[in-house]
C-alpha cells in the first residue's frame, strides 16, 4: 500500500511545491483548503505526472469546530501531515484592529496548533507519523515590522516543540521549518535579498531531506541559522533600538 | 529590468510578468504588445520584448489518452517534464530539440526539430492542437481542421500571433530509455555526407562536425545514428528496469568564464580531441536517452563557458543539389577567419512540414561563436553564403541577422508579416526579434 500526506494550506506555492516533491517520491496527496476548487487542476496534474492519487479536501483553518469531521472525511488516516497554512496580514493594520491582528493570530497559530495536535493524537494512537510544520524565523524575536505575525509564528513554533518532547519516545516525528524568505505569492513584489530568499522547489527538497533523514527543525537556507542566532543573542536594550 | 537569451547576448530593457491564470494573461495582452517566454533557451531576443510574459505558472498536465498517446498540456511545461512523468510508462517525445530544458509552448513557438527530422518532420508534426490566446484575450482552438490558417502560422510563428496557452501532443511508443548508437567516424565532408545518405533510414541521426579542420580533412566529423532499443535487445540486467537509465547532469558551470578560455587554440584542440575520441568508440553501443539527446544539458548554465559577453550561434540550413559546396564555402569562411566554433553540429533535414518550418530538405549547420567583434564580422559573410546557395536561416537561433536578410533568403516571413499587419497582431505580440526583422 501506498503512503500519503495531507497538505493543510495546500494553495501556497510552497505547499504544491512539497506536495510534487513528495508525490515524486510516489506518496498519495491530499491536498486541503478553503477553496479545494482551485485545486483541481493541480491535482490532476501531480496525478498525471507522478501516477499516484491527488485529491482535495475542503478545510478552513479557522473552523475549529469542523477539524474532527474534517479528519472523518479523508480517505485514509494520512502518514504525513503538512502544515504550510499561512497569513502575514499587515502589521499596521494589525496593531490598531483587534479583529485583524486575531486573524492573524488565529490562522498562523490556533487553527495550525489544533488541527496538528488532534492529528497527533491519532498518530499516537496509531503508533507512527509524521507532522511537518511551516513555522517561521518571524517566530525567533519579535520584531516591529511584523510582530503580529512573529508572535503567532512563535506561539506555533513553541507548541511543536512541545509536541515533540512529549512524542519523543513514540515513533510519532514532528518536523519545525523555519523557510526565511521564499519567493512565492505572499513575496510577490517585495524586495528581498536573493542571497537568503529561497525558492518553493528549494523548500520542499529541503523538507524532504529533512523527514527522510529524520531532523527536527531546519532552516531551509543554513545562513538563516546564522542571521537569526545573531538577532537572538542580541541583548534587548541594544535590540529594542534596532529596525530590523 | 534586462533579459537575454540562452546566448546571452542581446541584453534587452523589458517589463516582465509572470500571471498566474488566464485572466492574468488577457490583462498582460491587452496592455501589450506583449511576447510570451518560456524557459528562456531561444539564442537570441526571441523571447524578450517591451513587455515579456513568462509562462513559467501555466505548468499544469490536463490529460492523457493512453491509446492515442495524446498528452494534452499547458505551454510552460518543459520537455524534460514530459520525459520524467512517461517515459517510465512506455512514452517518449515523438520530436525532441537538443536541450530538454524548453517549454511545450517554446517548442511550438519554434517548431524545433530533433535527430529525426529526416524521417519524422518537426515538433509541429506531432501538435494535434492548439489553443492561442488572440489580441482580444479570447482563447481558441486552433488545428488542422479547425481554425487551421492560424494554426498554420502558429507553428514555427515565433509566439508573434497570440500566446499557446495549451496543446495536445503525440508521444510515441518506447520500449526502453535505452538508444543503440552507432558511430561513424568520417575523414572529410564527402564522407561525412555519404554517411549521411547511407543512413537515411536510420531515426535519428546527425554530426560533430570539426570546422577547424582545413585541406583535405576538411569537414571531418563524428556522425551518429541512434535506435530505441527494444526491450528484448537489452542485455539481461537492463531488461528489469528498461527504463532506468543512470542519472545523468548536475553539474554546472559555477561562474562566467573570463572569455579568453575559449580561442582559436583551445577550440582547436576541443575539435582534435572530440574526433580522436570518436575514432576510438566502440562502432555501437547503448546509450541512455539523456547523453544520446541532451548531451549539453549535463552541464548546467553551460551558457557561462562562454564568458560575460556571451555567445551567438549561426544556424542555416542549404538545400540538396548545392549543400555539399554551400557547406564547404562556410566551413572555408569560418577557418579563414580563424573564428573556429567550439560545437559544430551538421544534420541532414527532411522535407519542410509546417507552413514557417525552418527545415528544407538538405543539410543544415549549426556553429556557437563567442561575442566578439572577429564573430559579428563573420556572420554576414556566412550569411551571404547562405543566400547564394539557396539556404535560409533558423530563428530561435537568430540575435543579429538583418531585417533585409531574413526576407531575401525566406520570402515566408514576408507574407507572414503581411498577415500580422492585416489582422491587426502587428501592435499586439512582438519581440526584439520581430522588431529587428521586420515581422
Amino acid at each position: 500500500m501506498s503512503s500519503s500526506i495531507l497538505i493543510l494550506g495546500a494553495r501556497s506555492d510552497i505547499a504544491l511545491a512539497c506536495a510534487h516533491r513528495y508525490a515524486r517520491e510516489g506518496y498519495d496527496v491530499r491536498l486541503a483548503a478553503r477553496d479545494p476548487q482551485a485545486l483541481t487542476a493541480a491535482a490532476n496534474d501531480m496525478h498525471l505526472r507522478h501516477d499516484i492519487s491527488a485529491t482535495v479536501h475542503r478545510f478552513d483553518v479557522l473552523d475549529t469546530d469542523g477539524f474532527a469531521g474534517f479528519l472523518e472525511g479523508l480517505p485514509e488516516m494520512p502518514d504525513v501531515v503538512l502544515s504550510a497554512v499561512g497569513f502575514m496580514g499587515d502589521q499596521a493594520e494589525s496593531q490598531v484592529s483587534s479583529e485583524a491582528a486575531a486573524l492573524v493570530l488565529r490562522t498562523n497559530f490556533e487553527g495550525p496548533a489544533l488541527i496538528l495536535g488532534l492529528i497527533a493524537e491519532r498518530f499516537e494512537a496509531r503508533g507512527h507519523g509524521t507532522l511537518i510544520g511551516i513555522s517561521s524565523v518571524a517566530g525567533d524575536r519579535g520584531r516591529a515590522s511584523n510582530y503580529v505575525y512573529g508572535a503567532a509564528k512563535a506561539g506555533f513554533t513553541a507548541f511543536l516543540s512541545g509536541m515533540r518532547n512529549r512524542l519523543a519516545r513514540s515513533d510519532v516525528k514532528i518536523i519545525t521549518v523555519k523557510p526565511g524568505f521564499v519567493a512565492t505569492r505572499m513575496t510577490e513584489g517585495m524586495d528581498l535579498n536573493p542571497r537568503l530568499t529561497a525558492t518553493p522547489d528549494a523548500v520542499a527538497e529541503a523538507i524532504w531531506r529533512a523527514h527522510a533523514r529524520g531532523r527536527n527543525v531546519i532552516y531551509v537556507k543554513p545562513i538563516w541559522w546564522l542571521v537569526m542566532a545573531i538577532i537572538r543573542a542580541l541583548p534587548e536594550f541594544i535590540f529594542k533600538k534596532t529596525k530590523l | 529590468m534586462q533579459l537575454s537569451g540562452w546566448g546571452r547576448f542581446p541584453r534587452i530593457e523589458t517589463r516582465l510578468s509572470t500571471p498566474r491564470d488566464e485572466a492574468g494573461l488577457a490583462a498582460q495582452v491587452a496592455a501589450g504588445p506583449v511576447i510570451a517566454r518560456g524557459m528562456g533557451r531561444a539564442y537570441g531576443d526571441s523571447a524578450i520584448g517591451a513587455n515579456t510574459v513568462s509562462m513559467a505558472h501555466f505548468n499544469h498536465m490536463i490529460s492523457f489518452e493512453a491509446q492515442s498517446g495524446q498528452l494534452v498540456a499547458e505551454a510552460g511545461v518543459t520537455l524534460g517534464e514530459i520525459i520524467a512523468a512517461f517515459l517510465p510508462r512506455g512514452w517518449f517525445l515523438s520530436v525532441t530539440p537538443g536541450t530538454q530544458f524548453v517549454s511545450l509552448g517554446g517548442a511550438i513557438a519554434a517548431d524545433v526539430h530533433g535527430k529525426n527530422h529526416h524521417r519524422d518532420g518537426a515538433f509541429g508534426s506531432f501538435v494535434d492542437w492548439i489553443e492561442v490566446m488572440g489580441k482580444d484575450g479570447a482563447v481558441t482552438r486552433c488545428s488542422r481542421t479547425e481554425n487551421a490558417e492560424m494554426f498554420g502560422w502558429t507553428l514555427g510563428g515565433m509566439g508573434l500571433t497570440g500566446i499557446v496557452v495549451r496543446a495536445a501532443i503525440r508521444l510515441k511508443r518506447v520500449e526502453s530509455g535505452w538508444i543503440r548508437q552507432t558511430t561513424i567516424p568520417a575523414r572529410n565532408l564527402d564522407e561525412a555526407l555519404a554517411a549521411f545518405e547511407e543512413t537515411i533510414g536510420a531515426t535519428y541521426s546527425m554530426a560533430w562536425i570539426d570546422c577547424v579542420a582545413t585541406g583535405d580533412k576538411m569537414g571531418r566529423s563524428i556522425v551518429l545514428t541512434g535506435e530505441h532499443a527494444g526491450r528484448s535487445g537489452l542485455p539481461p540486467k537492463l531488461r528489469a528496469q528498461p527504463f532506468a537509465t543512470p542519472a545523468y547532469g548536475g553539474r554546472r558551470v559555477p561562474f562566467n568564464l573570463p572569455g579568453f578560455v575559449l580561442n582559436p587554440a583551445t577550440v582547436r584542440l576541443f575539435n582534435e580531441a572530440y574526433y580522436w575520441r570518436g575514432t576510438r568508440q566502440p562502432t555501437t553501443g547503448l546509450v541512455g536517452w539523456g547523453p544520446f539527446f541532451y548531451p549539453l544539458d549535463t552541464l548546467r548554465d553551460w551558457n557561462r563557458i562562454y564568458g560575460r559577453k556571451g555567445f551567438m550561434q549561426f544556424q542555416c540550413v542549404v538545400p540538396l543539389d548545392s549543400h555539399a559546396e554551400g557547406l564547404r564555402a562556410l566551413l572555408d569562411a569560418v577557418s579563414r577567419a580563424g573564428a573556429g566554433s567550439f560545437l559544430t553540429v551538421l544534420k541532414r533535414m527532411g522535407p519542410q512540414v509546417s507552413r514557417l518550418s525552418f527545415p528544407m530538405e538538405g543539410y543544415t549547420l549549426a556553429l556557437d561563436f563567442p561575442m566578439n567583434a572577429r564573430s559579428l564580422a563573420l556572420m554576414p559573410e556566412l550569411d551571404r553564403i547562405t543566400a547564394d546557395h539557396g539556404g535560409r536561416f533558423y530563428l530561435a537561433k537568430d540575435s543579429r541577422m538583418s531585417a533585409e536578410t531574413l526576407h531575401q533568403t525566406d520570402p515566408r516571413w514576408t507574407g507572414f508579416a503581411q498577415m500580422r499587419k492585416d489582422s491587426g497582431l502587428a501592435g499586439h505580440f512582438a519581440s526584439a526579434q520581430s522588431e529587428r526583422l521586420a515581422l
